[in-house]
Parts: C-alpha cells; structure tokens; sequence
C-alpha cells in the first residue's frame, strides 16, 4: 500500500492540516526548516540513521553522514556565519558542485534565519552577478575553483561582503573578502539556538528565467515545508527505510524542495553523487547504493535510452521500488521504456520554481497514462483558462492556460525586487503558469507547451532576452534573436539568429567563438548549440524582432500573422 | 594526417582553457563527462572545436558521452575522421 492510498479519498478529505499535524505544528508556532530537516529528526531517535550518502568524482572521495551529523555540522557552520556578523534575513549564496557543504549548507543559512540563495555552479559570472546584484547577497559560499568568478565581479557587489571558500588549502593568499571555513576542521557545535521564524519568514531565493527582463528571485518561506513534506510523502512515496536519489542539483529548485527539504523532513536516507553523467556511472550508483527511490528528469532518462538498453542489463537494480520524474513533459516512450528495463514506470510530476512543491502528478497506484502530466494534488484547486477572458475552460481536450486557485503552503511570496511582475501572475484569483495544456475526459492534464518564449532545456529554463542581451556584447554580433529548437534529448536547446558588424566574417570559427563566449558568460544551458547567419532579422515595422516567426520555422509551424512585418 | 599525440596535447590544452576551473587537473586520462568537467551542453562546443579545427564531421550518434568521456578516446575518434 503507499502512502497516498486511494487519491479519491484524499481528495475528499483534504487538509493540510494533515501535514501540520504529522510535523507538530500549530499556526503561530516558530517553524524552521533547518530545524525540522536535523533536530527534529534526532530528537525522534533517529540521529543515528544516514542522512547523506555522499561519492565525489574520485574513487575516494566518499563520505556518509547520519542526522545527528547534519545537526551538529549545520550547527557549527550556522555558528560560524553568524560570527561573521549574518543574521536574519540576510541573502546568503551557495554556488557550489554537489558537495556535502552545499547541503548541510543550506541546512545552516535556514537554521539562523537567513535567506538561502542557491546558484547552478555552472553560471558564468554574468549569470553569477546579475543574480547576486539583484538579491543584495551579503555573502556567498563556495569552492576554490568558483572564486575567480566571483572575483572578477566584485567591484560591481558592494554589498557582497564575505566569499566564504570551503575548500581552501592554504596554497595561495586568500583574495579579497575571501575568508576560509573547513567544516571537517571547525569545532563542532552541540548546542545552537535555532532562529524562531515563523510561517511567513523568508527561508530560499531560487532565481528563474522569464521572457523579458532580468532573472526573478523567487522568495519562499518557511511555511513551504508543509507541502514538501507531504508531496515528499504522497508522491515520493518516502518511506522510512528507502534509499532515495534526488538527481538535481541544488542549484534549482528541485535540488532544494526534493534533494533536501521533502526527504530530510521525514527522516529519509539519500544519496548523492557529484559527477558528470554516465549511464554506467549511474546504474552502478543504483546498484551500489541500493536506492530504491529514484527522482530524476525527463533528459537525463532519455539520454539513458541513448545509452541502450543493454547497458541497463548489465547491472542488478531490481533495489528500485518507485521513480518519478520532473523538469519537463515526460514523453511516452520513455514511460514505456522505463516499464519494460525496470519494471515500473517513470511518474512524471508537474510543478515550477514558483510554486514550491509538485502540482500536477502521477500517484503510486494510479493509472499512469503515459505522456500525461497527471492530476492535480489533493487540496488544489486547478484549471485551464481561456487565454483571452481567463475564465476557465469546462471542454475537454481543449487548450487552455493551466492556472491555480492560491493558496498553498509553497506557493512563492513574492520576486524580489519586483512586485510588479509578481502581481502580473494572478488574474481573476488564479496563478497563472505560463504553460499549456489539456484536459481529458479523466481529468488528466497533458501538456502542450509554455505560453510565452521560455526556453525548456534539460528542464531549466533559459531567458531568450538574457541571451540576446549577452550575445550583443560579443564584439562581432550586431543584432541577434534566440528562439527554442526541437531536441531530442534536452526537448528544447537554444539557437541564436545572428547578425554581424560589418569587418566580420560568418563562418565554423566565429560560431565557435560565440557559443563559448556565451558559456561562460552566462552558462553551459544558455549557450546556442545552433547560430544561424542572417543578413537581417524578421522585425515589425517599429522595430521589435519578430521572434515568433523564427521560432515557427524552426518547429515547422505556421507564422501567423505578419502584416506588421516590415518591408525591405 | 597530425600526429596522435601532438593532437592530443592540442586538444588538451584547448579543454584546459575551456572549461577546467582554477586547479583542476587535467590529464589525456582524466574523465571529462561522467567527471563533471564537461556537461552534456558543453560537449556541442566540444564537438565543434574538433571538428572546425580538423576540417571532420562527426556524426551525432558518434559523439556519445563515452566517445568524449577523456582526451585519449576522443583524438582517436578524430583520427577515425581524418
């Protein structure tokens, strides 16, 4: 039997009550999420149990940590940010690979009530800065191969106070604002007063991607927890004696909903493993670990498809009792293909940055319709709006915008800095995602597509305006338009329509030259894995690049109306 | 057709300069995609460099995560398109 039971009778007796009940909290209570993901485990007799199974990229690079660990390193570390002066509500980054300090990181920045701001340690410094900026960071946490790029912005962070580096061996002088923490070698710390947030106290800033403007900071509280731990509970599926592997990075939000909070709060053993991908690499960690839970995306699964299936052959995973999938529309054969090499299928759950906690999902013991997005969570309430009246749609298999009643526990506050655009994503009472979909005669949601220029690659999102931005400060490209392309693998990649000054030559090296120019400024993701030369852009006549007519010929669509194309 | 070793160290130097970070070790051995050092994304600009620099095409379905998982197999897999 799981966790959920029957999704009917869940449905029917919906309360997040259930949650409040289940982590003994009372409205008004000081709730805090570091606490509940270390002490509270602890003092439930279970300090003694793994927490983290951690392998790094050489063979003996290995390390295990129990919950009381978590609780007496995050301690010890909460002890030292706050001997630098950090406090409440003060924006806290940590810009590192998968590394234990990334997690038990998180754990302390929450634990002294100050606002965690997870970074992708791939962002180059561009990325790097227009975030840190924005967010007013007092200080980031990182490794000693990220500081350079962290230097090389940081006459432009007066705010940014302390580089706190993890992993320095003394080898070279530190640089300025840079300090040295070894957690292995810090005194540790049995007794730390715990912050007492509250529901509404900030607890993470994830940044996403729109279709204009800069990145939005994405501002969470504490109160969060309560439908991580029940999603955690319900769609997971998380029992007591799994083993559990989140793939994402903490960078992203999953890494920080799913690959933390959910599983830490009810007491789960899970592992990570900080190397590149490999398909061998990666059935041999399942095997190895034993995980029976396994929560991946939709590219990584179909890369593993790539690989074939005698690879899957040759290792025992029969350990695996449950997988699901985030990040993208999980197509159907890869349901399919997931049910005959391990016997069960791929779950895909459907949720954003926004958001907080999973929305839309396939339940254990469901019927699973391969390639649908699922139901909605017990306790939400979801439609599909018209796009033009946003009223909601009542027709089957009929396109519409997939929206939510507010409230629920994780839904954001607010984008920091930018109320604005924050109101923007509510009409007539409802959040409106920005995707599309359908709905069948079951209620199940399928989805179409985004409803804007967002591009979804490998299930992150990549701001079209953030490149082109960027691509006009290479010094041969005059004008330039970025638009999604069909991929395989990844669904969508970035591909660039570019115009050069004249002096420059279109030709293999100057493609080269721009993609890298764009991967490390902004980030692997974003880089155009496509530029197409253009001797001029499709623009209306007052000037705007018409996007949507690139972007229909490469999906092989109809263009539409262009009566406000310009005219040579 | 160039040496296999000076194209090793060409290809080397290029992925030293182009995606290691600041004390990473890179040897012809060393794992660049199940290592990290080089994500799915990454090796598109990879693969270009290659084939810009020695004037190949190399089919996508060659270019797998294993094909470009060190410096070694990947100059042997140029040389197959030499």
């Amino acid at each position: 039997m799981s966790n959920i039971g029957s999704y009917e009778n869940r449905v029917k007796n919906f309360s997040w009550a259930i949650a409040e009940q289940e982590l003994g909290y009372h409205e008004g209570d000081v709730i805090n999420i570091g606490w509940y993901c270390s002490d509270r485990i602890c003092q439930q007799g279970k300090g003694n149990k793994n927490a983290l199974i951690w392998e790094g990229k050489g063979e003996d690079e290995k390390r295990t940590y129990t919950f009381n660990d978590i609780r007496i390193l995050s301690n010890t570390m909460g002890q030292y940010l706050r001997k630098l002066g950090l406090t409440d509500g003060d924006r806290i980054c940590l810009f590192m690979d998968k590394v234990p300090e990334l997690y038990i990181g998180l754990v302390s920045i929450l634990k002294i009530g100050a606002i965690a701001q997870p970074l992708f340690s791939a962002f180059g410094d561009e990325s790097l800065l227009v975030r840190l900026e924005n967010a007013g960071t007092r200080a980031i946490i990182t490794q000693r191969k990220h500081a350079s790029k962290v230097q090389k912005i940081l006459e432009k962070l007066p705010n940014l106070q302390f580089i706190i580096v993890v992993d320095d061996d003394g080898r070279k002088p530190l640089k300025e604002r840079e300090v040295s923490f070894h957690l292995d070698q810090a005194q540790r710390v049995e007794q730390f007063d715990v912050f007492p947030t509250k529901a509404e106290s900030p607890s993470l800033l994830h940044y996403t991607s729109g279709t204009t403007g800069q990145p939005k900071g994405v501002k969470h509280v504490h109160y969060s927890l309560i439908s991580q731990y029940l999603t955690g509970k319900w769609v997971l599926d998380l029992r007591e004696d799994d083993i559990y592997w989140c793939t994402a990075d903490p960078g992203w939000v999953t890494g920080t909903s799913y690959g933390i909070i959910a599983p830490w709060s009810l007491g789960i053993t899970q592992c990570v493993m900080d190397a590149g991908f490999s398909a061998d690499a990666w059935y041999s960690f399942i095997q190895r670990k034993k995980i029976t839970m396994w929560y991946s995306a939709p590219t990584a699964i179909r890369s593993l498809m790539k690989a074939g299936d005698d690879v899957v052959r040759k290792y025992d995973l029969s350990c695996l009792r449950h997988l699901a999938s985030v990040g993208e529309p999980l197509n159907a054969e890869a349901v399919v293909w997931s049910e005959k090499m391990f016997g069960k299928p791929f779950y895909d759950t459907y949720w954003q940055t926004e958001t907080g906690s999973m929305m839309i999902c396939n339940y254990p013991g469901m019927k699973v319709k391969p390639g649908s997005m699922g139901l909605p969570f017990p306790g939400l309430t979801a439609a599909l709006l018209d796009p033009d009246t946003y009223e909601p749609i009542h027709e089957t298999n009929k396109v519409g915008l997939i929206a939510f009643q507010p409230d629920w526990p994780a839904r954001m506050r607010t984008y920091w800095n930018n109320e604005e655009t924050f109101q923007k994503k509510f009409r007539n009472g409802w959040y409106l995602t920005g995707d599309r979909s359908t709905i069948d005669q079951d209620g199940y949601y399928w989805f179409i597509g985004r409803d804007d220029d967002v591009i979804n690659t490998g299930g992150h999102l990549v701001s079209p305006f953030e490149v082109e931005s960027a691509l006009l400060e290479h010094p041969a490209v005059a004008e330039s338009a970025v638009v999604a392309k069909p991929d395989e693998v990844n669904m969508e990649v970035v591909k660039a329509f570019v115009t050069l000054h004249k002096g420059f030559e279109a030709n293999d090296e100057m493609e080269l030259d721009i993609m890298n120019f764009i991967r490390k400024k902004l980030s692997p993701l974003a880089m155009p894995q496509e530029i197409e030369w253009m001797d001029k852009l499709p623009k209306t006549r007052s000037g705007k690049i018409m996007r949507r007519v690139l972007h229909a010929k490469e999906w092989g669509e109809e263009i539409g109306d262009i009566s406000t194309l310009e005219n040579d | 057709m160039p040496d296999l070793n000076e194209m090793k160290e060409v290809i080397l130097k290029y992925v030293i300069n182009e995606y290691a970070e600041e004390d990473d070790d890179v040897t012809f051995d060393t794992p660049l995609i199940s290592g990290g050092l080089v994500d799915s994304f990454s090796m598109v600009s990879l693969k270009r460099f290659l084939e810009v620099k020695y004037k190949i095409s190399i089919p996508d379905e060659r270019a797998t995560p294993d094909a470009f998982d060190n410096v070694s197999k990947i100059a042997a897999l140029v040389q197959e398109y030499l």
